[in-house]
């Protein structure tokens, strides 16, 4: 009877998990979010297995198993590589931003529209009083945005 | 306040969704991002400019008296953070 080989088929379901575990799981708390170590373990544990079920296949004469772990193992090998891919090389693709406004500096006017289409620029917000008192200040925060 | 090319609408939800107060401006056109020396070239869906992510805290006179330009942004500044150098506004 053909035995389903268990350490190939864990590893690469791990390996899924895994990277949709940053987005739905991980991403929400400080400690796992700004660097992945919990992703990290759990892919490291995701390739022992993957490794675990080729040497499986491989020890056996059944071509079949031997060609089918190293297509399932390269797939999730593929899921290890563009998680760590997309943390540690593209999430450092960004522009150097030189001319950026620095500290001490006056930051640049600019006015855009709000949700409700009413323009709001940064000097009207800066003077508008708050409760009656003038603003302490203005927090900027540019983001990449969801589209 | 917080900036991005999302559209109104999108900015909207985001709002309603998350119970956020402070205003979202809308900037599709990388003006402000642009003046900032934020954008992102190509970086958004089908290859559109977008603002990478970027923090500054302006105090009362227009100075600016913060700033945090992250180096990956999967990594953001941190609400603790931002409540600590908003210290600096007197």
């Amino acid at each position: 009877m053909k035995r389903i080989n268990w350490p190939l088929w864990l590893g690469f379901l791990l390996s899924v998990v895994t990277f949709f575990s940053y987005f739905a799981v991980f991403v929400w708390y400080p400690i796992t979010r700004d660097f992945p170590w919990a992703n990290l373990l759990l892919f490291a544990l995701s390739a022992v297995l993957l490794f675990l079920g080729v040497r499986r296949a491989f020890s056996g004469d059944r071509r079949r198993s031997k060609i089918a772990a190293a297509i399932v193992a390269t797939l999730g090998v593929v899921v290890i590589a563009f998680f760590l891919f997309a943390f540690f090389v593209g999430g450092r693709m960004l522009p150097a931003s030189k001319g950026a406004p620095q500290v001490g500096q006056k930051a640049p006017d600019f006015s855009l529209n709000d949700t409700d289409g009413k323009a709001v620029s940064l000097n009207e917000l800066l003077t508008t009083p708050i409760n009656g008192a003038p603003p302490k200040g203005v927090l900027l925060v540019f983001y990449r945005g969801y589209w | 306040m917080a900036i991005s090319v999302d559209a109104p609408e999108k900015s909207r939800d985001l709002a309603q969704q998350q119970g956020y107060t402070f205003p979202l401006l809308c900037d599709s056109n990388v003006e402000a991002i642009r003046r900032y020396d934020l954008v992102h070239a190509g970086a958004g869906e089908g290859g559109r400019d977008i603002s990478r992510p970027a923090e500054f805290l302006i105090d009362s006179t227009g100075t600016v008296r913060w700033v945090h330009l992250t180096e990956n942004y999967w990594v953001r500044a941190r609400p603790e953070e931002i409540l600590e150098v908003s210290k600096l506004l007197k």
